[in-house]
């Protein structure tokens, strides 16, 4: 059993010690699944608001003269198509096609761009993006251990940001950011109107020493809005609703951005030439073979990842990638890796739930929607 | 909680109270509950299916994860709590009364003297949360 003392510690560590906090081994940080419960934690997000320390989140830097066509190299989507102060979901892919990771990538200027890969892939992609440098005018610099992250989400986020800062939160649209901001008189904040949730929210990062002040500023002005401080026990649940891939489930280093539910990050036909675009190419013109399909259980039961999925004749045909209650809607929902031919709308599966076969119906996602 | 002399638990953290003519009902502690976190579905052992000590009987699972809950003492199951099937919450709620889980019809008394007590048990689970604190 690991010492929770010997694990990677985000900013609030001694936070949640003083307020006893349970915490866990997440991907070798210590991070609470939950303060309260996860579903009064994903009930607050979806009709208040809650709070979550996703500091373990890597931000590396890219600048110089020729960031842009750099990152349009190492990314799948379209780098030269965002503009300043606007924010991009991407795939990093091998060249086979495979997903090193899923990231977002905020364009500061035409010289400077944040990029935030997932905590587990924070080093691997950081090593990545440097073996990929050639001859360009870039500078890579890896400011994980500096920075920390906190996220707002849910309909009264804007509400309770706009009690501490003077920035007009209404001209940050989805998916752009106002950096250099300041925020409970905390400055150089950047205020991301992203999240994981599927509601509205923002995404604020900052110096590391300065998180724990803005925590607790937030919960003090949020509080009487709802606002709860959720674990990642209910981001669990809320991404699984809204249909979101997550790294290591959904996407893997064996599954291409195309199948593995985030197509619409990819941009083949882009200027830029690269990696693997020769094999995501081929996947969209030849078909694939097996794609990330969401799913809701007719029976009763609950799916969970890595169980296995049959076809009516009794056929394996794929396994659960992420399964829940979903809390908002009271159902068994989930995510499913199924081989192309079952994976229509409407087909009817069967998850292998211990002992049983569970009929379950592919449908679309987000299963929620705000 | 029920405060009796014929209650007994489980390294796993099933409790058993012994009722009459070899019946007991069984049921996960409070502990357990608490590591679960919000309990969202239960599958029942089956009626009248015939269980050894130490075997898998019922899952229990939270939002999170899904925990295989263990038979106390083996036996025949007599009797199942139906009440969770929609109220899946009462084992959060009233795990050692409304949250109970199944009746068994056990054969081997001395299957008991492997259980622990309550004394032992809060011992034990007292010794757990100690480690978790470090």
């Amino acid at each position: 059993m690991s010492v929770i003392a010997d694990l990677k510690k985000t900013p609030l560590y001694e936070y949640y010690r003083e307020n006893q906090v349970k915490l866990v081994d997440f991907g070798g940080w210590a991070l609470p699944i939950q303060f309260t419960g996860i579903i009064e934690e994903h009930a607050a997000v979806r009709n208040d608001a809650g709070l979550f320390d996703v500091s373990h989140m890597g931000e590396i830097w890219v600048e110089g003269s020729e960031a842009t066509s750099y990152l349009n190299r190492l990314m799948t989507n379209n780098i030269a198509a965002i503009k300043e102060n606007q924010a991009q979901y991407n795939a990093i892919c091998k060249e086979n096609g495979g997903t090193l990771d899923d990231l977002i990538v905020f364009k500061l200027s035409q010289e400077s761009y944040l990029v935030t890969p997932n905590a587990a892939n924070t080093d691997k992609v950081f090593d990545w993006m440097n073996q990929h440098l050639g001859e360009e005018e870039v500078t890579i610099k890896n400011d994980s251990a500096e920075m920390g992250l906190l996220a707002l989400q849910g309909p009264k986020a804007a509400v309770i940001l706009n009690k501490l800062t003077s920035e007009d939160l209404d001209d940050i649209k989805p998916y752009h950011f106002k950096a250099h901001a300041t925020v409970a008189d905390i400055e150089n904040v950047l205020i991301s109107r992203t999240g994981y949730t599927g509601e509205d929210g923002f995404e604020l990062y900052l110096d590391v020493d300065k998180v724990e002040e803005l925590w607790e500023k937030i919960l003090s002005v949020g509080t009487e809005e709802g606002l709860k401080p959720c674990g990642l026990g209910s981001r669990d649940t809320l991404r699984l609703e809204a249909g979101l891939s997550l790294y290591g489930h959904e996407l893997s280093e064996d599954i291409s951005p195309i199948e593995g539910g985030i197509g619409f990050a990819v941009k083949i036909k882009k200027s830029d030439a690269f990696i693997g675009q020769q094999e995501l190419k081929r996947q969209r013109s030849e078909g694939i073979e097996r794609c990330i399909r969401g799913f809701e259980l007719v029976d009763k039961g609950i799916a969970r990842e890595d169980y296995p999925i049959y076809s009516e004749d009794g056929k394996e045909i794929g396994y659960v990638t992420s399964g829940t209650k979903s809390p908002t809607l009271n159902k068994s929902i989930g995510l499913a890796m199924v081989d192309y031919p079952y994976s229509q709308l409407g087909t009817t599966i069967y998850v292998g739930v211990r002992k049983k076969k569970v009929a379950a119906n592919i449908i679309a996602t987000p299963f929620y929607k705000r | 909680m029920t405060t009796t002399k014929n209650i007994y638990f489980t390294k796993n953290h099933e409790w058993v109270l012994l009722l009459e003519d070899n019946t007991a009902r069984m049921g996960i502690t409070q502990y357990a509950t608490e590591q679960l976190g919000d309990i969202v579905f239960v599958e029942v052992p089956e009626l009248s299916s015939e269980t050894a000590m130490e075997e898998e009987i019922a899952t229990v699972e939270s939002v999170k994860s899904a925990s295989e809950i263990y038979a106390p003492l083996s036996g025949t199951v007599t009797s199942v709590n139906e009440e969770l099937e929609d109220s899946p919450e009462l084992v959060n709620e009233a795990p050692y009364e409304a949250g109970w889980l199944a009746e068994i019809h056990y054969t081997d008394t001395d299957e008991i003297s492997q259980l622990m007590n309550q004394s032992a048990y809060d011992a034990y689970v007292k010794e757990l949360k100690e480690e978790e604190g470090q």
